[in-house]
């Protein structure tokens, strides 16, 4: 019953949507206001209505109900509570369901905080964004149901692929789709800023924080899936450029752009139309990556279910939004007069950049990822494009990226002088290029790349200092920390971010270069040296877990007289009949040590592979780090204010 | 057929459907398979990481469990033992399998325009922002004071 009344509050929903869509657009362009308040409780009636469909489903989970055919395809009676939770979605229905809600209540929220935005401008971003819910309610109801039902229930259900049953997992999804779905509203409001014709700096303050929103989000769950590729596939790989990988990855390189971008459209009023193009072109890489994902057009597609009928319908979606979007701006992109001036040498400059920078190694990324495609279509060739060329490719992109940030985030405004941006950064140079260099000269004969690594990681930090420095101003110490401690939020989120940027590019840059791995059999209580650890397999037992048997394997790794006990197991799922490796790591802020147990060998030993990992945990660190800057930055006064404001002032006033 | 586990690592949220999964992994590269000389070893390992699993997805016969990675990661030091160099070895496989099995396309042919693609948009893209910060650039101020400025100011100077 509460299935049905699931599926019936779905439909419900996609009526809602549509009258979301028609009515406030309609109202906003011949300036009827009652038509125009339709939106709000619309968007507020259609989250809820979603939310309820979304629980309801959960509620099958929960509950076991193998009447549903998902969850008799996903689900298992003696699966752990926390993954039937996660199973929801894990899979192509349950998963699109939870990117409608989040699309729904961005929706929502904007209809809640969005009491400042001029009543035509808050109704059309509102239409809009119920356009893209309806598309995507379409998509869910007539090609992926998530509530059919089975005529007969089997006993029980077929389990969640294993790989997935992990806390890790369990939370990447609902993140990366929180960054996707978030990239819609950036959309609706490029979108109907130009319905509006009009873009000024209040747009600029307007769609920031939105912007900041679906960039934290994925940058968190980007992390997330990194961090678990890292300890639950075996070697400690944690980026493997897969066409999946890079389906988020395009929206994350987009979206930082965009973020950028959207900083000279509310300080200085340029870069309006590309602002816009960009904000257009953030939520196409999204669609673009859930074409990737769910349609099995690219050979990572094992993801989803391959269902052609999908991968047509999403690429319908694609070209409708994105074709009707593109169109609308080449229309009216041309009202979109910039107004600031800025010379050459300004921080305007550098931010586009910054730009240009994120946006070309976004392109290098796609094109690298459709390539095989390309190339068998046009070219009738089979071939493949891995991680080798997007190292050798992209690279290049971040390292200019490093070398350039400290200068573009010291220059001011509109005029700079290279020789006074230059001067406090010459000291920052010179300390970390001599570090490098120790470094270099210590490491002798090891990979080139570490060293490169932390010279641009120490000189991306010591401009974060540097600038942090300047803006302290004069005066002694404790007047300095006054300074800097009431300096704008966003400032900091800049710096934070800044500084996470830099401590992620060191931990790869480290781990890729200095690693220390060891294969080889061994037997029971036979030690042997690792780098500085001497390593002994103490013991191997089966074990019996909730849902898999597994053989658990005590390694003890000594060093200077302490002992490290991992314990690294081999499991096996006999739901799915599908074994894995979970690797046993021991976390550190210099190493992460990181053993897996392999197969038993026919004279009695085990298979072991041992890998000392220095700096691994940095990578992710760094993430956090870059998020949390993006979070102090989302609760900059600037933006609560604009929200506080809501019912005082109707139409915004430019911040200058 | 055995899937190899980290095929299943290009996550979104992933669902695998029916995998039917025989026998007990094997782990990527096998003790057992490793060249007692280190410097052959070592250069097995470097060119193994370029060349791609052709069941897997993605992933390259280094890191792979399926069996053909085996036994194409024991071809590639039979003819590393046997002599060949890198490229000869290489050539060995990529003759047998196609240019599909390597990861890191060459820059030949129509393959010319994947490694092209990057600089040639960086250059369109500086190109295009390098016109529009001419166009944005304030209208060149004089800062000198022009004669009859001059002439004011000595005036009010009393000069």
């Amino acid at each position: 019953m509460i299935t049905e009344l699931g599926h019936f509050a779905l439909i419900l929903a996609f009526m809602v949507a549509l009258v979301q869509m028609v009515v406030p657009l309609v109202g906003a362009h011949r300036g009827w206001s009652g038509w125009m308040a339709v939106a709000e409780p619309a968007a507020k009636t259609q989250a809820v209505l979603i939310a309820f469909a979304f629980g309801a489903l959960m509620h099958a989970f929960v509950t076991s109900d193998f009447s549903v055919r998902l969850v008799v395809m996903n689900s298992h009676t003696a699966k752990p509570m926390l993954y039937k939770v996660a199973g929801v979605w894990g899979n192509h229905e349950g998963s699109l369901l939870l990117w409608c809600l989040i699309l729904a209540v961005f929706g929502a929220c904007a209809a809640w905080f969005g009491g400042n935005l001029p009543a035509t401008l808050r109704a059309r971003v509102l239409g809009v964004q119920a356009a893209i819910g309806v598309a995507f309610l379409a998509f869910i109801l007539f090609t992926s149901n998530p509530f059919l039902r089975l005529e007969v229930p089997p006993f029980n259900g077929q389990d969640l692929n294993p790989l997935l049953q992990d806390p890790g997992l369990a939370f990447h999804p609902p993140f990366l789709y929180l960054g996707y779905v978030g990239l819609s509203m950036t959309f609706s409001f490029a979108v109907a800023a130009l319905l509006e014709g009009r873009v000024d700096a209040a747009w600029g303050r307007w769609v920031r924080p939105w912007t900041l929103a679906a960039w934290i989000f994925l940058t968190i769950g980007i992390a997330l899936g990194s961090w678990w590729a890292y300890y639950e596939l075996g070697w400690g790989g944690f980026w493997f450029w897969d066409p999946v990988e890079n389906a988020s990855f395009m929206p994350w390189l987009i979206s930082a752009a965009l973020l950028h971008s959207a900083i000279v459209v509310e300080k200085r009023e340029s870069l309006k139309s590309w602002t816009i193009l960009l904000a257009i072109i953030a939520f196409g890489f999204s669609l673009i990556g859930t074409f990737i994902v769910r349609s099995g057009i690219i050979t990572s597609v094992h993801a989803f279910a391959n269902d052609p009928e999908r991968g047509v319908f999403i690429l319908l979606i694609l070209a409708v939004f994105m074709g009707g979007a593109l169109t609308l701006y080449a229309a009216r992109a041309g009202v979109l007069e910039a107004k600031g001036v800025f010379s050459t040498l300004s921080r305007e400059s550098a931010l586009v950049a910054n730009n240009i920078l994120l946006t070309v190694s976004c392109f290098v990324v796609f094109v690298g990822t459709l390539w095989p495609l390309i190339a068998e279509l046009l070219f009738g060739r089979k071939l493949s494009v891995g991680a080798p060329f997007f190292d050798a490719a992209f690279t290049p992109f971040m390292v200019a990226i490093a070398v350039l940030l400290p200068f573009g985030s010291l220059m001011p405004w509109k005029r700079a002088h290279m020789g006074r941006v230059a001067r406090p950064l010459w000291g920052a140079a010179a300390l970390s290029l001599a570090l490098g260099a120790l470094v270099w000269t210590m490491q002798t004969g090891r990979a080139f790349l570490a060293p490169v690594g932390l010279v641009l990681a120490l000189w991306v930090a010591l401009g974060v200092v540097a600038d942090l420095w300047i803006r302290s101003g004069r005066g002694n110490l404790a007047q300095k920390a006054g300074r800097l401690w009431r300096l704008p939020r966003a400032d900091w989120g800049k710096s934070v971010s800044h500084g996470g940027f830099a401590v992620t590019m060191f931990g790869i840059c480290a781990m890729t270069a200095w690693q220390t791995e060891d294969i080889r059999v061994t037997r029971v209580g036979e030690p042997f040296e690792v780098g500085a650890y001497t390593v002994t397999l103490q013991d191997v037992q089966e074990v019996q877990g909730p849902n898999y048997f597994s053989t658990l394997a005590t390694i003890g790794m000594e060093r200077g007289g302490r002992t490290i006990e991992l314990h690294p197991e081999k499991r096996m799922y006999p739901v799915q009949r599908m074994p894995t490796t979970e690797a046993a790591i021991h976390n550190g802020i210099l190493r992460d040590l990181y053993v897996v147990i392999g197969d038993p060998q026919d004279n009695g030993g085990w298979a072991v592979r041992t890998y000392i990992k220095p700096f691994a945990n940095w990578i992710w660190a760094g993430c956090i780090i870059m998020a949390f800057g993006g979070v102090l930055s989302l609760s900059d006064r600037r933006h609560r204010v604009a929200a506080g404001a809501a019912k005082t002032r109707t139409a915004a006033v430019p911040a200058e | 057929m055995i899937v190899s586990r980290r095929s299943l690592s290009r996550v979104l949220a992933p669902l695998m459907v029916a995998l039917a999964v025989i026998g007990q992994p094997v782990l990527a590269v096998q003790p057992d398979e490793m060249l007692s000389d280190p410097a052959l070893e070592s250069r097995a390992r470097d060119l193994s990481k370029g060349l791609r699993c052709l069941v897997c997805r993605n992933e390259n016969i280094d890191e792979s469990d399926a069996d053909l990675a085996k036994d194409l990661r024991v071809l590639l030091r039979e003819r590393l033992v046997a002599g060949d160099t890198d490229e000869e070895a290489i050539a060995f496989i990529t003759d047998r399998y196609g240019e599909y099995v390597l990861l890191n396309p060459p820059a030949t042919g129509s393959t010319l325009i994947l490694w092209l693609a990057g600089p040639a948009m960086l250059l369109l893209a500086g190109g295009v922002a390098a016109v529009y910060l001419r166009r944005r650039r304030p209208e060149r101020q004089d800062d000198s004071l022009s004669a009859e400025d001059k002439a004011r100011l000595d005036e009010i100077l009393g000069r």
